[in-house]
């Protein structure tokens, strides 16, 4: 990679080319992706069109075989482990709501906090009042005030979603990566949540996966459609709900 | 460590487990040295050395819950530790046998007399002195986990997987202790010990003085895996058992993590070994035995892991247990029994004896003193780890 001095691309998470193969099967398949600073953009694509592959290229969980990853322009992602990558300022949440369950929500948020993640620093890490501030503003934007003291694991599916947004806000990311953050929420749950996520973009650059048509349709962004790892059809919601190629893939052929 | 973290690592349970300690470690002595022999209240110098023993398996279970029921690291393979703490103790034993050997040599222990040791091998410079050797007893396993944890946790190694390899570490020292050109005795070990600092280890107030150093370090052991516990640092080693991907995505650096509390974890089971084989008068081989390891982690899982107090309590209770059932008409059944007690344990009372009581204990305590009960929980911070792994 000689694009490491030079910035090579205005965008913020850049793919270009990228190829992924698991015992012969292509996840991945010339995936070329960019996403613009500020920028919110949703993913879509059937079962199996490497949507989570996709995140877990980007945050280092899983090596392309072929292909660029840059952040930021300058970052090759492709060389770096998750907690590198979390360091430089990429977030994820995950299709499986993940979050600490034996410990209260608001060390949940603690520990998300992007500060001193050395084992020395956490060994002698004391309270501080900007910490305990951060925490309070993250609380009070998932409404989790209430329950700070009560553990994660007793939460509604829902507000485990929301719980590890949070977890998100807290990270302070550059980017995050959102893998289907209303799964298994009610309308008014889904509702909230798209305001949230578009509460978040105002500052930060984000990346929905989702599932949800009518969610997908009120975020109100620019729709990239996966198919069989690559890029299907990308434009506004009804560009890309009307395109046929799509409309051939969801429906079956 | 400053006075800060001692506080917050000190809730009422800590304390009430201090001072129990801290009160057997003075009054055992005492009334073994003090009171007439035969006496009601006089405890046998063969039982302080029993409980000495006792005490020693409690820090070795409180090393193993430290990394087990906190970071999910099951080890089956801490005797290891244990053993090699001790050998570097028995070390330093031999040396001071000097020449009231059986074969009077100054220099060379008995056993490299009558194995033609034309000298010293050179590993065994320095175990004269004592600072030497006790040095050698954090350092030695401390070392050996480092690198062990190093090369296992880099390459992501976890769950059953380096279960079995901690297996294989141990019993590999064990075919290696056992070989007489190994240069530790072959498979007598180290024996016939003489005195330590002086004083002779038979002597009633050496065994007395032992006993209080092990309860002294239970007590620091125990203090300092509190520390650990409550800091921040412990709070990433409950998220790494029960998410560690999570843990990694969020800017933690696992393999550090646990290589840090392995580590930690290894030189306390050193120390446990080091103040186990005088009282015990010997170290052999045996002790690298991969059972031995597993029994440990028995205790663990009978007091409550994830409690550390659970701990120390199971390796006395299993303990007492063991020794009551082995010396009756029992004995060849002891294995069995400890078998079924692990199977019981486990599907009766995953969280152990202690885990099991707070969590009977801790509902009733928030309906009666809810403030309390409120910061209580907020100190702990953790609750019971998973069932499974």
């Amino acid at each position: 990679m000689n694009v490491m001095d030079s910035r090579a691309t205005s965008a913020l998470l850049y793919l270009d080319g990228v190829h992924v193969s698991f015992d012969g099967f292509h996840a991945i398949n010339n995936l070329s992706l960019a996403l613009e600073p500020g920028e919110m953009r949703a993913i879509i694509g059937p079962n199996g069109a490497g949507k989570t592959t996709m995140m877990d290229i980007i945050t280092g969980k899983t090596k392309p075989d072929e292909g660029t990853v840059l952040f930021d322009g300058v970052t090759d992602l492709t060389r770096l482990d998750e907690t590198h990558i979390a360091e430089l300022g990429i977030g994820r949440k995950f299709q499986k709501p993940t979050v600490f369950e034996s410990q209260t929500i608001e060390d949940n948020l603690l520990l998300a906090l992007n500060v001193d993640h050395s084992v020395k620093g956490t060994l002698f890490w004391r309270e501080s009042k900007g910490e305990t501030e951060r925490i309070e503003r993250v609380l009070e934007t998932i409404r989790l005030t209430e329950a700070r003291n009560r553990l994660a694991g007793s939460l509604s599916h829902g507000q485990k979603q929301w719980l590890e947004i949070g977890m998100l806000l807290a990270q302070d990311p550059k980017l995050l990566l959102v893998d289907e953050p209303v799964a298994g929420m009610t309308d008014v749950e889904t509702h909230q949540t798209a305001e949230l996520l578009k509460a978040i973009n105002k500052e930060k650059t984000v990346m929905v996966v989702e599932h949800d048509m009518t969610f997908v349709r009120e975020l109100g962004v620019k729709v990239t459609c996966l198919h069989e790892g690559t890029v299907l059809a990308e434009g506004t919601i009804d560009q890309v709900s009307s395109n046929e190629r799509v409309i051939e893939v969801y429906l079956g052929r | 460590m400053t006075p800060h973290v001692l506080t917050r690592s000190l809730d009422r349970a800590a304390t009430i487990f201090v001072l129990v300690v801290a009160a057997l470690g003075v009054l055992i002595p005492l009334s073994n040295l003090l009171l007439p022999a035969g006496s009601a209240f006089q405890v046998p110098t063969y039982l302080v050395a029993l409980f000495g023993k006792y005490v020693c398996y409690a820090i070795l279970a409180l090393a193993i819950d430290l990394i087990w029921g906190y970071c999910g690291i099951l080890s089956l393979g801490h005797g290891a530790f244990f053993a090699l703490g001790g050998y570097a103790m028995g070390m330093y034993l031999m040396r001071q046998i000097g020449s009231r050997g059986v074969y009077g040599n100054p220099i060379l222990p008995d056993f490299m007399v009558f194995l033609n040791y034309p000298k010293l091998p050179w590993y065994w410079n320095g175990f004269d002195m004592f600072w030497f050797a006790a040095l050698m007893v954090v350092l030695v396993p401390g070392l050996l986990a480092f690198c062990f944890g190093w090369l296992a946790f880099r390459s992501r190694v976890t769950g059953v997987y380096l279960s079995i390899i901690t297996q294989a570490m141990t019993y590999a020292l064990l075919l290696g202790f056992f070989r007489n050109d190994f240069g530790f005795g072959g498979n007598n070990g180290l024996t016939d010990f003489k005195d330590i600092l002086g004083f002779n280890v038979q002597a009633d107030g050496t065994r007395a003085a032992l006993f209080t150093l092990s309860c002294l370090a239970l007590i620091i052991g125990f203090l300092i895996c509190r520390a650990v516990v409550t800091s921040k640092l412990g709070k990433v080693l409950i998220a790494v058992r029960d998410a560690e991907s999570r843990t990694r995505f969020l800017g933690y650096r696992v393999e550090s993590y646990k290589l840090f509390v392995f580590t930690l974890s290894a030189c306390m089971a050193g120390v446990a070994g080091a103040l186990y084989v005088p009282q015990v008068g010997i170290i052999n081989p045996s002790e690298f035995a991969p059972g031995n390891s597993i029994e440990a982690v028995i205790w663990v899982a009978v007091g409550g892991r994830g409690t550390l107090t659970g701990a120390a309590l199971g390796a006395i209770v299993v303990n007492y247990a063991k020794t009551y059932f082995t010396s009756g008409p029992l004995a060849p059944y002891w294995l069995f029994m400890l078998g079924a007690l692990f199977i019981l344990v486990t599907l009766l009372l995953p969280r152990g004896i202690v885990g099991t009581f707070n969590a009977w204990w801790e509902p009733w305590k928030a309906q009666r003193l809810p403030a309390i009960a409120d910061s209580a929980a907020r100190e702990d911070g953790v609750s019971e780890p998973n069932p499974a792994e």
